[in-house]
């Protein structure tokens, strides 16, 4: 098996066993408010520490990422949609990288 | 085909309208880092998640160990637990196992939000007709983005890199506009994960961690500050 397969097949478990366990097993709820609430910020803290600094390094110049972010960020605060925030990026980038 | 599972259907419809665009993006950007078309598909098929199989698909492509893939994996999808805890009180009591393991596996932040809004108790047949929709438009959208990629022009699919990043912060702006909170823990998590990123030493930490570290000690902050909680 080759990296990339077996690496999928390991998400593929992971993603699952978070999804299932309590289904199948648990019947009380959670009473940890600390527990819940830190569960709550979780897809937060992730994005945040995925995209920053990362997406400096996504592109062949860190000028043209600057200007591929600073578009998403500019959409997004408008609440484009997803596919409209990363087309838009990927053009500006494009654009950007012509001019460079 | 039993008047539940239309009822679910039908539910899930919006769901996978609204899938197909960021899975086709999805195809895209794992094809153009390198991901094979069939794997592409296949990570979509197996996962059925968005940020979690983003992240993972990045591991991959950065090449990384294992053990960061699968903890960054499933510190992503740890939302998941507090979903399928919160459903296992609305299902019938007596639903079996089997069936409980099956609809497990749909269990996304949009099919949850529409089945914890049900108001009847929700059936096996109900939760099936409410994720295949979703399931469908996430497999599609991903193969007809694998495909597209693999014809673009190569200048295209380098200013593709960006597309990723752009995804996340246009899943992370709208509600951190609106929730201090939401907008305190992004931004310990950026904070944290450029101090790991950029400080001599601590950068020999490998991404997956570093996003592991960055993401616990920002949910912890935020749960302690704000222990209201927060939806995405």
């Amino acid at each position: 098996m080759s990296y990339a397969f077996t690496a999928v097949i390991i998400m593929a478990i992971v993603t699952y066993i978070p999804r299932v366990l309590p289904i199948a097993i648990f019947r009380k709820k959670i009473k940890s408010k600390f527990v819940l609430s830190f569960l709550s910020y979780v897809p937060f803290a992730v994005l945040g520490a995925m995209t920053f600094p990362d997406i400096l390094y996504s592109t062949n110049h860190m000028y043209s990422a600057v200007a591929g972010m600073i578009t998403a960020l500019l959409l997004s605060y408008f609440e484009k949609g997803l596919m409209t925030v990363a087309l838009c990026s990927i053009i500006v980038v494009y654009l950007c990288e012509i001019v460079i | 085909m039993n008047s539940d599972f239309s009822r679910g259907f039908k539910a899930g419809i919006p769901i996978a309208l609204g899938y197909f665009p960021v899975s086709f993006t999805f195809g895209l950007i794992a094809v153009n880092g390198g991901i094979p078309v069939w794997l592409t598909i296949f990570i979509s098929f197996s996962n059925l998640t968005s940020a979690g199989q983003f992240a993972g698909t990045n591991l991959i492509i950065a090449n990384v160990p294992f053990i960061e893939i699968a903890l960054t994996t499933f510190v992503i999808n740890i939302r998941y637990m507090l979903m399928s805890l919160s459903l296992s009180q609305k299902i019938k009591a007596n639903m079996p196992m089997l069936h409980r393991c099956i609809i497990a596996f749909g269990i996304t932040d949009e099919t949850f939000a529409v089945a914890s809004l049900e108001k009847k108790e929700l059936t096996f047949s109900y939760m099936i007709g409410l994720i295949v929709g979703p399931f469908a438009g996430w497999v599609l959208g991903t193969a007809t983005g694998a495909m597209v990629c693999s014809v673009l022009p190569e200048q295209v699919q380098s200013a593709m890199g960006i597309a990723l990043y752009a995804m996340f912060i246009a899943l992370v702006i709208p509600p951190s506009k609106k929730s201090k909170a939401a907008l305190t823990v992004t931004s310990i998590g950026i904070v944290i994960s450029s101090i790991f990123k950029w400080t001599p030493y601590i950068n020999q930490i490998s991404d997956g961690f570093r996003i592991i570290i960055a993401t616990i000690v920002a949910s912890t902050i935020g749960a302690l500050l704000f222990p209201k909680g927060e939806e995405l």
